[in-house]
C-alpha cells in the first residue's frame, strides 16, 4: 500500500465551469482524458486578444499587428519552454492528430518504402494507428505491433527483438496510454530506437498534462501534444521535431506563410518553424494555449503529477471496495496516469456512464478511440475516470458512490 | 422505479430472448455501433409463405441495445419478412415504452438496422436513429 498523503492541489475555484450545476449537484468532472476544462486565465486571454489586439500575424507594419504577432510567438517561445523544447522547432498544429499526420506524410511519404516497418504499440489511440496505416498502404511497408501485458505495459525486450530486424524506420508510441493509463518508459525506449538507427515520435498528448515534460532531455526526433487536454483551447497542437530533420523535410500543407518566394512553377521553404504552418494561423489559440502553459507552470507540473498521482491512488483503492469492479491497466499508482478504465460486472460501460450523468458524474464510455487496444483487452468497451488538477478526493468518492448506487438501480 | 432502467428492460437484458445462434438460417447480418462499440448479429429462419418462424440475436450491448432486440425479437416471428423493411424507429422505441434520448437512439435502434440488413441488405440506419 503506497502512502496517503493530502492531494497537493486546491484550484476547483480557478474554473469557472465548475460554478455550473446539474439538477443541483455540484459537476464532477472525471473526463480530462478527453478534454480538460479551462481555467479563467486562458478564457480571458483569449478573449482579451480578440478585444484588444487581432490583427493578422507577421509581416504587418502596423503597431496592432506588431502586437498580434508578438503575442503569438511570445506565447511559442513559453510554450517551448514549457515543454523543454526550442522555439523554432516547436510547430503550431490543430491538435496531435494532425502533428502525427505531419510526420507520417512530409518525412514518412519520403523515408519509408517497401518493406521497411512502421512499428507502433497496441495501446496507441486511434491518432497514433491511422495515420501509420496509411502510410505503409501507399508505401508497402509493414505496420508491427508491440504487445501490451495483461497488466498493460509494454516490454523493452520486445522492442529490442523487433529492432534488431533492421527494416524498423520508426517507432511511434503513447507516453501514457489514454486507456489504461501507464505511464511508458519513453526515454528507454528513445535511446534503444536510435541504437537501432530508427526514428522516434511519442504522443505526448496524455503526457504533457500530466507530467513534467523535457523533450530536449527525452530527445526524441518528434514529440507531439495537444492544448486542449492541457487546460489550453481546442485547435492547437503542438509538434517538437529534431532540427536537422525539420530542416530536410518537405513542407506538410502549402499556403500563405510557409513559403519564402513563390514563382510560377516552384516556390522556396520559410524558416522553421513557419515552414510548417501554412495559412493564416490559430492565433487565439496560440495565445491561449501560452496563458495555459503559464497556468501550469505557476502550480508546477511535479504538483501536478503529486496531486494526481495521490487522486488516482486514492480511487484506486476506493475503487476496489465496489464489488464486480475490474480496473484495467498497471494495479498501483507509481507508473500510472491520471486515468482508470474499469468494468462493472453485470452494467455495460455505456449503462455505467449514463447511470453516473444522474448522478452528476462525467465518465466516457466506449473504445477510447483505441478499438486494437479492446480487442487485446477482450472487452468490447470500458469506462473510464480521468482527473485534472482541478479534480479532489471527493470527486473520486462521488464516482464511488454512483456506481453503488448503479448497482442498486440494476438490482446486483 | 427508474425511468430508463425498469424492471422489464433489465429483466430482458439479464435474460435475454432469442439470444444465440440459429444454424442453419436463412438470412444473416452483423453490424456495430461505432459510437460505443457495441456489436450485434442476428440469424432468420424464413418459411415457404415468406414469414419470419425463428431468429436469434447475438452481440454485446448495453441494457438498452440488448433490451430492444429481446423485445423486438418476440414481435419478428409470424412476421413476413418483407414487413421489416417497412419498420421505423418509432416501432422500436414504442416496443421498448421508455424516453429515449438523443445519445442512446442509435442504441434502442442497432437491433432494427441489423434485422433490416440481413433481409433486404440495406445496411443503412432506419428512419428516425437522430
Amino acid at each position: 500500500m503506497e502512502a496517503a498523503t493530502t492531494p497537493a492541489l486546491d484550484v476547483r475555484a480557478d474554473f469557472p465551469i465548475f460554478t455550473r450545476e446539474f439538477d443541483g449537484r455540484p459537476l464532477v468532472y472525471l473526463d480530462s482524458a478527453a478534454t480538460s476544462q479551462k481555467p479563467a486565465a486562458v478564457i480571458e486571454a483569449m478573449d482579451d486578444y480578440y478585444r484588444r489586439h487581432n490583427a493578422n500575424v507577421h509581416r504587418g507594419v502596423y503597431a496592432l499587428a506588431q502586437e498580434a504577432t508578438d503575442l503569438f510567438e511570445g506565447a511559442r517561445e513559453r510554450i517551448a519552454a514549457f515543454a523543454g523544447g526550442e522555439t523554432a522547432t516547436t510547430i503550431f498544429t490543430r491538435n496531435a492528430t494532425e502533428a502525427i499526420n505531419l510526420v507520417a506524410y512530409a518525412w514518412g511519404r519520403e523515408h519509408v518504402g517497401p518493406g521497411d516497418v512502421v512499428l507502433i504499440t497496441e495501446m496507441e489511440h486511434h491518432s497514433n494507428i491511422v495515420p501509420w496505416q496509411l502510410l505503409c498502404q501507399e508505401t508497402g511497408a509493414e505496420l508491427r505491433y508491440l504487445g501490451v501485458s495483461d497488466d498493460g505495459r509494454l516490454s523493452l525486450d520486445e522492442l529490442d527483438a523487433e529492432l534488431a530486424s533492421g527494416r524498423v524506420k520508426l517507432a511511434a508510441f503513447a507516453h501514457i496510454s489514454n486507456v489504461l493509463g501507464t505511464i511508458n518508459p519513453v526515454a528507454d525506449m528513445v535511446a534503444r530506437v536510435r541504437a537501432a538507427g530508427a526514428l522516434s515520435l511519442i504522443d505526448g498528448s496524455q503526457g504533457v498534462p500530466q507530467l513534467p515534460v523535457d523533450v530536449g532531455a527525452l530527445d526524441a526526433d518528434f514529440y507531439a501534444w495537444t492544448g486542449h487536454k492541457a487546460v489550453g483551447p481546442t485547435g492547437i497542437g503542438v509538434l517538437h521535431g529534431r532540427r536537422e530533420i525539420l530542416e530536410a523535410m518537405r513542407p506538410f500543407l502549402g499556403g500563405g506563410d510557409m513559403i519564402r518566394t513563390v514563382g510560377f512553377q516552384e516556390s522556396t521553404w520559410n524558416d522553421l518553424p513557419w515552414k510548417f504552418e501554412a495559412g493564416t494561423s490559430m492565433i487565439a489559440e496560440g495565445v491561449g494555449l501560452g496563458a495555459a502553459v503559464d497556468y501550469l507552470s505557476g502550480l508546477g507540473m511535479e504538483r501536478v503529477r503529486a496531486h494526481e498521482r495521490e487522486l488516482t491512488r486514492h480511487a484506486l483503492e476506493r475503487l476496489a471496495g465496489v464489488e464486480g469492479l475490474r480496473v484495467i491497466g498497471p494495479a498501483g499508482a507509481g507508473d500510472r496516469g491520471g486515468v482508470i478504465s474499469f468494468e462493472l460486472a453485470g452494467i455495460h460501460p455505456h449503462d455505467v456512464a449514463e447511470l453516473l450523468n444522474r448522478d452528476g458524474v462525467c465518465v466516457r464510455a466506449g473504445h477510447h478511440c483505441a478499438m486494437p487496444l479492446m480487442r487485446r483487452l477482450g472487452v468490447p468497451a470500458t469506462a473510464r475516470a480521468s482527473f485534472g488538477p482541478y479534480n479532489s478526493r471527493e470527486d473520486a468518492d462521488a464516482l464511488v458512490a454512483a456506481l453503488q448506487h448503479a448497482r442498486e438501480v440494476f438490482q446486483i | 422505479m427508474d425511468d430508463l432502467y425498469r424492471g422489464y428492460i433489465l429483466d430482458h437484458y439479464k435474460r435475454p430472448r432469442n439470444f444465440g445462434e440459429l444454424d442453419p438460417h436463412d438470412l444473416e447480418a452483423h453490424d456495430h455501433n461505432p459510437l460505443c462499440g457495441d456489436e450485434m448479429g442476428v440469424h432468420i429462419r424464413v418459411g415457404e409463405d415468406g414469414t419470419i418462424t425463428e431468429l436469434r440475436f447475438h452481440g454485446q450491448g448495453c441494457a438498452i441495445s440488448q433490451a430492444a432486440a429481446s423485445i423486438a425479437s418476440d414481435e419478428y416471428v409470424g412476421m413476413p419478412a418483407g414487413d421489416v423493411a417497412g419498420l421505423d424507429g418509432e416501432w422500436i422505441i414504442d416496443l421498448l415504452g421508455i424516453p429515449i434520448s438523443a445519445t442512446r437512439r442509435k442504441c434502442a435502434l442497432l437491433n432494427l438496422k441489423v434485422m433490416r440488413a440481413a433481409i433486404t441488405g440495406d445496411a443503412s440506419w432506419p428512419a428516425g436513429s437522430g
